[in-house]
């Protein structure tokens, strides 16, 4: 057993978008601000903090948590991926992010992450998806700009898009 | 929205978790998916003084299936469950239910016990256990016991789970030959909390009807499945007050009442075709 005490900082350590990380985090820390904070990755954006409006949603082995409520010491040992993650290592854009860009599928932006990387879970598991199924998918994320019409448009075309290169292998 | 300070053990077994426990149970929290929990010690409506995280225990990470029982581990998550190849054959009113819990990056972390241990009343693990006649198992360091349903489920956010204790797993009763289940839910938005939520079992002469959302907790009736429309009716809008709904931001007590009488027809007719 580890115990880590209060007040006290601890070292975590895990992989985020591939490269080793780490840094020190009190036990109460959220992974959200360690992440922003003591990594230095802002692309994960907090919201509303209580795991409602999948602002800070990011992967943990694979699957699309909120990262409000994960406890930066729980990250341990964990393959974290953010929005950082997305694009390739020469900066060109996913396709989930040019279908994003070319149906104007974000305003003010600060839902974004959130909304990108529950489709990049969503859409790797299920690329057949209807647009009612993107729709329950999108559920959990809010955004207060767009109306959510551009964000499910840019999902039914990045999924086409998908099962395009999948099929063209 | 940040919690407030705490220790924190990262449990390697469960005798570990347990044995924590039994030092500091008044003062801790146990944290397995934290969905529930983590709101709350963002919101500071607990303050424990340590949290002890079984998430990692991979001996609690199991769905079994004995006599007619299927046995769900304390760290197997939502997710999990709904992956899980048997759940429309051995858990139909689970398979109905489950995508009304929160949203899949929830239920990716989220856990069936730890649902059942927040015990919120709209919650629909809870509810499920009540209508099926479920049970838990709970672990302290010096004993095991198992609580039917409804002797765990006390009322709002509070179970009989003593502070020593672990459920370590949740055991729903799997389908009957010859029964239907159905479940419905009403809610302003997908994933929001029910503003009442439904579960029906029909068959062996018999139907039973769960309500989560109104009540300080999930609430069950039964009757006899040869009662004449009227009749059903009326054994429906008594059930309905029974459950001394309130008013609140969501809906009225006379509202929530109409659900009952109107969905409970519904979901009745639901799993006796489904029986059939």
């Amino acid at each position: 057993m580890r115990l880590l005490k209060e007040g006290e900082r601890h070292r975590v350590r895990f992989t985020l978008n591939g490269e080793p990380v780490e840094g020190l985090a009190e036990p109460r820390m959220l992974l959200t601000d360690f992440i922003r904070h003591v990594i230095g990755a802002t692309g994960t954006h907090a919201g509303c903090e209580h795991g409602i409006c999948g602002a800070c949603t990011i992967r943990v082995d694979g699957k699309a948590v909120r990262a409000c409520l994960m406890l930066a010491v729980q990250a341990e040992g964990k393959r974290i991926e953010t929005v950082e993650g997305l694009a390739a290592t020469d900066g060109s854009l996913s396709i989930l992010q040019l279908a994003f860009h070319r149906n104007f599928a974000l305003q003010c932006g600060y839902c974004t992450p959130g909304f990108l990387m529950t489709l990049a879970e969503y859409l790797e598991k299920h690329p057949d998806a209807s647009e009612q199924e993107i729709r329950v998918a999108l559920s959990g994320n809010l955004c207060r700009c767009t109306g959510y019409a551009e964000i499910v448009d840019a999902a039914l075309e990045a999924a086409r898009e998908m099962r395009a290169q999948a099929a063209a292998g | 929205m940040k919690p407030p300070p705490f220790d924190y053990a990262r449990c390697d077994s469960v005798d570990e978790a347990l044995s924590l426990l039994g030092e500091r149970g008044e003062e801790a929290r146990v944290i397995a998916g934290g969905q529930s929990l983590m709101a709350m010690l963002n919101m500071r409506l607990l303050r424990p003084s340590v949290l002890v995280d079984i998430a990692e225990l991979g001996e609690l990470n199991y769905i079994n299936e004995s006599s007619g029982w299927v046995e769900i581990g304390a760290t197997t998550t939502q997710a999990g469950l709904e992956g899980w190849p048997g759940l429309n054959s051995r858990l139909p009113l689970v398979a109905a239910a489950i995508p009304h819990i929160g949203h899949f990056q929830t239920r990716n972390r989220g856990t069936i016990c730890g649902s059942l241990c927040h015990a919120d009343p709209s919650s629909e693990l809870p509810l499920c256990l009540a209508t099926l006649g479920g049970e838990v198992v709970l672990r302290s360091r010096r004993r095991k016991r198992l609580l039917k349903a409804k002797e765990f489920q006390t009322g709002m956010l509070t179970t009989a789970k003593q502070d020593d204790e672990i459920v370590i797993a949740a055991r729903y009763p799997a389908a009957q030959r010859g029964f239907g289940y159905a479940f419905r839910e009403l809610s302003r938005r997908h994933g929001d909390f029910a503003i009442v939520a439904l579960a029906a079992v029909a068959g062996g002469g018999k139907i039973r009807l769960g309500v989560g959302g109104v009540a300080e907790a999930p609430t069950v009736r039964e009757w006899d499945d040869h009662l004449k429309d009227e009749e059903l009716a009326d054994a429906l809008n008594d059930f309905a007050w029974e459950l001394r709904g309130g008013d609140d931001i969501h809906a009225t007590a006379r509202y929530r009442r109409e659900m009952v009488r109107r969905l409970g027809k519904k979901v009745i007719e639901e799993a006796r075709r489904c029986a059939s």
